[in-house]
């Protein structure tokens, strides 16, 4: 190994959900290659096989207390399909906003407790903004914090007051929803919304979410930072070109979407549509062509790709070719990027579709891609809550499962996440479950092309003495990883 | 007085931390703040990362940071065939559950928070292929990592908050105890847990009492009725607090309109049944709330049943009030 080649192993690496370690090549300053671990193992898959269907209602959301409404979602969603059932639209439009609750939780988590913090970090002591990101952002102490969470313990009162408690409520059914809302539930929830609303216009965006929501082009943008209204928003706007965070963190560039709170957007369409954006272009998704590949996961059967719905989860505690418990899904065996920025790049919001087009997925761009969500998403569940009618039905009975398999999609804050359910003598036979960050922080495949995230560090400055390289940090906590779904 | 505590996560989904993000009246921060608890590193919240983190865990081995409350979220895994590399802590190259029994060897307070640090809990539901255990409990047994013998430097035993999740205040009400020297053996129930939450029951509170009395049953999900006789639920017997003390704002499992699954207890994870239908034998429910005869309980229902008010019975099957209480209009004289 020359002077210059060096190696590098980052863990545990925080303020990220879950365990992650990454191994880092490095040569004359730059990550020439990255693996990427995640360091534990949970199996839920095996969990699940052999039980009664509907007890994956209760397990399948365990698996996640960052993901567990969304991951309640997909097992909901595969079991009504099992069962040939739709649910009640007063419940799929409850079951929208409490996924909408959960998503919107995480973001704001992500912008203000696990991104922004490493901004006031010593390397960037010298900048012109650091005495007002460290003011604001600093870990556990940064102005902005406590108020964001104020702020998330709020809108969490939605699932107080229709879904019980989170994380881990019970309440999206395959019919539907477990509770009613009446007249007075439909104020209150207006009234969360519009307290979040306040909080986020008045700290994050400095200005009413509809004009965030507007933003079309990356002009526009730059206005913002020069002379746009002061919020969090507008300083990361700053310190993103200081640091050109668009040049940061560039993966593959096709964009996967399952599809986003179905029945949410105009004429029974899902809000946000399912596809993959490669090349600059829309794609219909091909779920067939969806499998897994173990050659350097820790697990059985490395010969052969998955299709999830004949996929194993057999954990090789003895192997040393795998180096992460992380499976490697592949879309036409090619790596795929999901998250925010795949859902509104599918939907075609300008801004992002302008951002994507100019430099592709990077640190900035996901960033970006999630802040626009918050807005949007929240005007949206506005228009959820009131068209929730009391009196009309919120679920309908289950129906019988004999045999049968379907697929349970939809999307997590971080991303794509699907369950694969197949059902034989009213038992589970199968369960696999292919979450977000099993997509983004795949490890390499069998023709040894690395996950998104491996081929996002490619490149990456690393300056002299750094242990933790913060450029590093940055990629990596831009994808709001959850590794405790990936391991699931 | 600084109270110093280290928050490890293993075998587990993380949601008790971000349940405890939502802490309120008031928050999180200044709750800690205010009784003197400081994270010396949380794997959430704090700046530190990679080599830092590792820095500060030296310290706290080497005594040059004190440890007041080693935390640990998520169960301990001792697996494949006891080498506990089904979880390796990060960066590090060594397993997470000798780090944890290091740890706990000099802590002065052991904390398991939630059920799967506790006694394992759906991490280490069957096949358990992980070995999953908890720190001094394996389901209902003492034992797990740290043997069922373990004391901490303090004298106590481990201090299990269980619960999936974790209610935000019962893990910060324990912390500030603790910090306070208040929280003493006798405060701990026989499975380890705090009492001043544990001595409760779910059904203390349940807004469907009155539809419990009669027995005026739900039937699908959304009914108003109670949820003991069809729906899986067990709030007569969980020991929690959940229904006096509101989960993000006014919210409880029974609440939401979903059965308790008593999910503060060990084997929570295995009930031998489906999670969301009572058994029965000869159509009466197995599981009767465990202090009540058996044979009183029949006589009792069937008799509730027989005075049931049209109003709760009609209403138990239905989504909202179908027929409100009567207002009585007392007669002028």
């Amino acid at each position: 190994m020359s002077e210059a080649a060096t190696r590098l192993i980052v863990g545990p690496f925080n303020r990220v959900e879950g365990d992650l370690e990454v191994r880092l090549e490095m040569e004359d300053g730059v990550v020439t290659a990255a693996f990427v671990n995640a360091t534990l193992f949970r199996g839920f898959e095996r969990i699940l096989e052999g039980r009664d269907p509907s007890d994956a209602l209760v397990i399948a959301p365990r698996i996640c207390g960052i993901c567990s409404v969304s991951q309640s979602h997909a097992a909901a969603l595969a079991l009504a399909g099992v069962m040939g059932i739709a649910p009640a639209r007063n419940g799929q439009i409850a079951a929208n906003i409490t996924l909408a609750t959960e998503n919107l939780a995480d973001h704001l988590t992500h912008f203000h407790l696990f991104f922004m913090p490493d901004f006031a970090r010593g390397p960037y002591r010298d900048r012109p903004w650091f005495d007002r990101a460290e003011a604001r952002f600093a870990a556990l102490r940064g102005a902005s914090v406590r108020p964001m969470m104020q702020t998330r313990a709020l809108l969490l009162h939605v699932m107080g007051l229709i879904a019980g408690h989170w994380p881990h409520t019970l309440a999206i059914q395959p019919g539907g929803f477990s509770r009613g809302v009446d007249a007075r539930d439909k104020i209150k929830l207006l009234a969360i919304l519009s307290g979040v609303r306040a909080a986020l216009e008045e700290r994050l965006f400095g200005t009413a979410l509809e004009r965030v929501a507007a933003l079309a082009d990356p002009e526009e943008l730059s206005a913002w930072r020069m002379h746009g209204p002061e919020g969090d928003f507008r300083l990361f706007l700053e310190i993103a070109a200081d640091l050109h965070l668009e040049t940061l963190g560039r993966a593959y560039d096709r964009f996967l979407c399952y599809g986003a709170y179905p029945g949410g957007g105009a004429d029974g369409a899902p809000l946000y549509p399912s596809g993959l954006f490669a090349h600059g272009l829309e794609h219909p998704l091909d779920l067939e062509a969806i499998a897994e590949d173990h050659t350097y996961a820790r697990m059985e059967n490395r010969g052969l790709m998955h299709p999830p719905f004949m996929g194993s989860t057999s954990p090789d505690g003895a192997d040393e070719q795998g180096y992460s418990w992380c499976k490697a899904p592949r879309l036409s065996n090619e790596p795929c990027e999901t998250g925010a920025l795949a859902r509104q790049v599918m939907d075609g919001q300008p801004l992002v579709r302008a951002l994507v087009a100019r430099a592709g997925g990077n640190v900035f761009s996901r960033v970006i891609a999630r802040l626009l969500e918050v807005a949007r998403v929240l005007i949206q569940m506005e228009t959820w809550t009131k068209a929730l009618e009391p009196g009309a039905p919120w679920c309908v009975p289950a129906g019988t499962i004999g045999t049968g398999r379907a697929v349970g999609l939809t999307e997590a804050a971080r991303g794509a996440l699907g369950h694969w359910l197949r059902v034989e003598n009213g038992r589970i036979a199968g369960y696999q479950i292919i979450a977000p960050t099993t997509w983004n922080f795949s490890p390499r495949d069998a023709r040894g092309l690395p996950g998104p995230l491996e081929r996002a560090l490619i490149g990456a400055p690393v300056q002299s003495g750094e242990t933790t390289p913060v450029s590093v940090q940055h990629i990596v906590r831009s994808f709001d990883p959850c590794m405790a779904c990936t391991v699931h | 007085m600084v109270y110093n505590v280290l928050w490890l996560q293993s075998g587990g989904c993380g949601g008790c931390t971000m349940s405890m993000l939502a802490a309120e009246a008031p928050d999180l921060l200044t709750t800690l703040e205010g009784a003197g608890i400081r994270f010396l590193w949380h794997p959430s919240l704090s700046e530190a990362t990679g080599a830092e983190a590792r820095a500060i865990f030296d310290d706290i081995l080497a005594g040059r940071l004190p440890l007041d409350a080693f935390c640990v979220e998520g169960a301990l895994l001792r697996g494949p065939n006891g080498t506990g590399k089904f979880h390796i802590l990060a960066g590090t190259g060594e397993p997470a559950v000798d780090w944890a029994r290091r740890l706990a060897a000099i802590a002065r307070h052991v904390v398991a928070v939630g059920t799967c640090a506790a006694y394992g809990g759906v991490t280490a539901a069957s096949p358990n292929l992980l070995d999953a255990c908890g720190l001094a409990y394996e389901g209902f047994y003492p034992g797990g990592a740290l043997g069922a013998s373990f004391r901490s430097r303090s004298g106590l035993p481990v201090v299990n908050i269980a619960g999936c999740p974790t209610h935000p205040n019962w893990v910060t009400e324990t912390l500030m105890l603790l910090a306070a020297e208040s929280l003493s053996e006798d405060d701990l129930d026989p499975l380890g847990r705090p009492r001043f939450y544990a001595d409760h029951l779910v059904h203390h509170g349940c807004t469907r009492n009155e539809y419990y009395e009669y027995k005026a049953s739900a039937r699908e999900p959304s009914d108003l009725g109670c949820m003991m006789e069809h729906m899986g639920c067990i709030g007569t017997q969980a020991h929690a607090d959940c229904n006096t003390r509101a989960w993000n704002g006014e919210g409880s499992c029974t609440r939401g309109g979903y059965a308790c699954i008593h999910c503060t207890a060990p084997e929570f994870e295995e009930p031998g049944h489906l999670f969301l239908e009572t058994p029965k034998i000869a159509g009466i429910p197995v599981g009767l709330p465990t202090d009540m005869p058996k044979a009183w309980f029949v006589a009792l229902s069937s008799l509730a049943k027989a005075a049931t008010p049209e109003r709760l019975a009609r209403n138990a099957t239905s989504d909202h009030v179908l027929i409100p209480p009567v207002t009585r209009v007392p007669r002028r004289s």
